[in-house]
């Protein structure tokens, strides 16, 4: 038997595009187990009649979205040069999914998910969606605004929500609107419910193809909830 | 980078769009510009379905090992992209260049069951393929029929330019050298059909015609060109430890049916049952090498990354280094932490052990197919299954932990009596009462569950019960009844779970079994009143069915209910599957004498699959 505490937390970094924008969250993983196996990855798994492999992700991607900055942690029963096993997963990806970066955890790090506190996305809009209103002059206007109250919609209620607080940042970057908001279990904010209180607060209501949606990274919080200090969930991992 | 066939918006909008978009680990994109011959390799239900189909990873992968051949995958559009595809005109697709199916030099289909046949019109109609062969032009690929139902190709003879009769391993590379150099010379579509009806196993129903007696029975079938063959002898790869078998299957980014890495470990069946259509098909009984099984499983596990393996036969338990693979599979795979889903296997002690080394006993459960509940009954169908091998498996089973069992029957055998119904009811309760009786009160975890279920009979072409009048509705559902009111008089009625199958869709499902050529206007009629995936029971449409049937004129009782005489000419019998006719009338002729006959390995009963010159009929017997 192995000591759990032997084993070596890893935090896998990579990027979905297309066609893989298509498959969801579930599938995702099993396509991450079954990768874990075609590279020979010395993972671990858990104990029992069942065992499955020690895996969990930073925060699920909607259907339809791309992503520069996703996160998936895993342990492993021994330690693997970074840049090999980067290598050797890339070998067995499909087109779609690159792995960025392969880092050591250090030993106190939490969990991929509980260690989400914000995410970064840049919407630009599909040709022939773009909002009829000068959207680069009225995002600074509408990130003044002292309050962004929205009406979340859950499945079970309805709950009016001030976006606000959860922004931390918005601007424009090359054309495109960049936003960083909380991803935190507790507080996720999707990018379509800023880009839509920000339409109609210009009087206008988007439809659900009007975006493409990239997630840039998925940040950690160094600092403190007043102060924070956001850096990428690999950042506070080291090379292997 | 790939260029998607549907727009985002619309793959956005559909269910499950992993479906369509190809790119799946394993799937094998190529060069246009390398390759002179596409090739459509098409499952006609939905992805999932198809996905899980082994004889298309085997043939998908066989036809991109052949230069100049690029092979890619087509299935069904599922009723919500169906629709899209239709008001939006959207041709088909091809899963990996994601190109319109039109473009390809061959369309061919899988056809493993009957309740498929309008999906090939589906199917035919999104790609913009003219439905009726005679109507198609040098603009249009080549559409193939393969699989099980060719065995009777005719109900949907109309459609397909070729029928390929028998495994697929052995002819494809010629065709596609016939192709290429027919093609090559400027020839046209018709002069590849012509030649390629010269091929062994190869069908052009263009060039055979079917004359009728008055009575509606075929008076005489006969190719209608010069130099074509009068009956067509079925293909077969008789080396299966040196062919054809995908080291790398594509592994689906959703999860499928058949989810797992799927080792083919024997073809053909020694038993002889004689409701059983594949048993007869894929005589002799040709089994793979164990070290050939064993390195296939370590590679296609290492490829594909699956968490589980499973073994594929008719009857598992036959195959003779069964006890070596399964103990070298464990081995493998709980060091890999792979998971071995086991076939179903004859209840014993060997197969008791393993299971209990493989699944958790207290979850699963053992099935049984006794397939007729009165050992007469049983005689009558060869199911060498005796009530006390029966009892004997269940008794060790619940001693090992087990208290779940599973059961499965048919109705509407040929000389069914109410008795041999109402043994079914009795076997079941046999079983439960076993259970009572084997394992002390303070050992139980509440009651022991059985489920039977019957199924009906539906007679199929090549069997020793071609000649049997099949059952009407109105049978069935009286026979389904019977059983119902037997179990619920049994003691342990309360431990007796009953189920039965439709009765409409096995009606159908008859007459497509043993229909002729007219019946072919009847499913087109279907189709285009709206029928697909008559498989799924939510979309299968029973009234417009009838209704199809009464606009063509055609009986329905014709070809199930009618009693055939032994000289009546089936619209089947210019294929040649091996097995002789004059053997299957003997066995329908000990069927009714209630006679059993020995299995392959007991005693070789000359059905005549020995001329194909190897598997079990030149092997030393027990």
């Amino acid at each position: 038997m192995t000591n759990q505490n032997q084993h070596t937390k890893v935090r896998i970094k990579f990027s979905k595009h297309t066609p893989m924008i298509f498959i969801g969250h579930l599938d995702i993983m099993r396509y991450f187990q079954k990768a874990m196996r075609r590279a020979d990855i010395d993972i671990s798994y858990s104990a029992g009649f069942n065992p499955h492999q020690i895996m969990s992700f930073a925060a699920p991607l909607g259907v339809g979205l791309y992503s520069n900055g996703e996160y998936l942690d895993i342990e492993m029963n021994a330690p693997m040069n970074s840049r090999l096993m980067m290598d050797r997963l890339n070998q067995v990806m499909v087109e779609g999914i690159n792995i960025l970066s392969v880092k050591k955890l250090p030993e106190t790090a939490g969990n991929a998910m509980a260690s989400v506190a914000a995410a970064g996305y840049l919407v630009s809009f599909r040709k022939g969606h773009e909002p009829a209103f000068d959207y680069e002059k009225k995002l600074s206007e509408f990130f003044l605004k002292e309050q962004i109250l929205v009406v979340k919609k859950t499945k079970k209620s309805e709950k009016e929500l001030d976006l606000k607080p959860c922004i931390y940042e918005l601007s424009i970057k090359n054309g495109q609107i960049y936003m960083l908001v909380d991803a935190s279990s507790s507080g996720n904010i999707k990018p379509s419910l800023v880009m839509e209180a920000f339409y109609k607060e210009n009087g206008q209501i988007p439809s659900e193809f009007d975006f493409i949606i990239t997630r840039e990274d998925t940040y950690t919080n160094l600092g403190t909830v007043e102060n924070p200090e956001f850096v990428p969930l690999d950042a506070v991992g080291s090379e292997m | 980078m790939r260029t998607l066939a549907l727009k985002d918006e619309i793959l956005l909008k559909i269910d499950k769009p992993a479906r369509y978009i190809g790119g799946e680990v394993n799937s094998i994109i190529k060069e246009k510009e390398q390759v002179d011959i596409r090739f459509a390799m098409c499952f006609p239900d939905v992805y999932e379905i198809g996905m899980s189909h082994l004889g298309i990873q085997i043939l998908y992968d066989m036809l991109n090992q052949f230069e100049g051949v690029w092979c890619e995958r087509v299935y069904s559009p599922w009723v919500d992209l169906d629709a899209i595809m239709r008001k939006e005109h959207i041709p088909l697709f091809a899963l990996e260049s994601q190109d319109p199916v039109k473009e390809f030099d061959f369309l061919a289909m899988t056809l493993q069951y009957e309740m498929c046949y309008t999906n090939i019109l589906q199917i035919l109609d999104l790609s913009r393929i003219p439905l009726l062969a005679r109507e198609r032009t040098e603009e249009d690929p080549i559409v193939i029929g393969g699989g099980p139902c060719t065995y009777n190709p005719e109900p949907i003879a109309d459609f397909f330019d070729l029928f390929y009769i028998g495994e697929g391993e052995t002819q494809y590379a010629p065709m596609m050298e016939l192709y290429r150099s027919i093609r090559d010379k400027g020839g046209s579509r018709m002069e590849f059909l012509e030649a390629a009806a010269k091929l062994p196993g190869i069908y052009c129903p263009l060039f055979y015609q079917t004359d009728y007696k008055e009575d509606g029975t075929i008076a005489s079938f006969f190719p209608v060109k010069e130099g074509l063959p009068a009956t067509i002898l079925k293909e077969i790869e008789m080396d299966l430890s040196h062919t054809y078998y995908p080291k790398k299957p594509v592994v689906p980014f959703i999860k499928v049916t058949q989810d797992r890495v799927v080792l083919e470990i024997q073809r053909g069946c020694i038993r002889g049952c004689r409701f059983c259509q594949a048993g007869q098909l894929y005589r002799p009984v040709r089994e793979r090498d164990v070290e050939m099984l064993k390195e296939y499983a370590i590679e296609m596990l290492k490829n594909t990354g699956h968490e589980e393996i499973s073994l594929s036969s008719l009857s598992s338990s036959d195959y003779s280094r069964l006890p070596e693979l399964i103990d070298f599979l464990i081995e493998e795979c709980s060091r890999k932490k792979i998971n071995i889903s086991l076939p179903s296997l004859r209840i014993d002690a060997f197969s008791l052990d393993v299971m209990s080394k493989v699944q958790d006993v207290k979850k699963s459960s053992l099935t049984f197919a006794p397939e007729a509940g009165s050992q007469r009954m049983r005689n009558v169908i060869n199911k060498g299954l005796t009530e006390e091998v029966i009892l004997k498996g269940a008794k060790e089973a619940f001693e090992g932990g087990w208290s779940r069992v599973k059961l499965y029957f048919m109705l509407g055998l040929p000389t069914e009596t109410k008795e041999d119904i109402e043994e079914i009811a009795v076997l079941s309760d046999k079983i439960a009462r076993l259970y009572y009786e084997t394992v002390p009160k303070e050992q139980r975890k509440g009651k022991v569950q059985i489920v039977t279920s019957t199924s009906f009979f539906i007679p199929k072409p090549f069997t020793p019960f071609q000649w049997a009048k099949m059952g009407s509705k109105e049978d069935f559902l009286s026979k389904a009844h019977t059983v119902k009111q037997a179990v619920l008089s049994q003691l342990n009625q309360k431990s007796i779970k009953y189920n039965w199958h439709e009765a409409d869709v096995s009606v159908l499902e008859g007459v497509f079994a043993r229909g002729d050529r007219k019946v072919g206007q009847v499913i087109l009629k279907a189709y285009e009143k709206g029928c697909i995936f008559d498989a799924w029971s939510e979309f299968y449409k029973n009234d417009i069915w009838m209704c199809a049937f009464k606009e063509c004129g055609i009986d329905i009782d014709f070809y199930t209910t009618r009693e055939r005489s032994l000289d009546e000419i089936f619209p089947w019998d210019f294929i040649d599957c091996g097995v002789t006719k004059e053997f299957l009338k003997k066995e329908w002729e000990n069927a009714m004498a209630e006679q059993v006959t020995p299995n392959c390995k007991e005693k070789c009963n000359g059905c005549g699959a020995a001329r194909f010159g190897g598997g079990i009929c030149f092997q030393s017997r027990e």
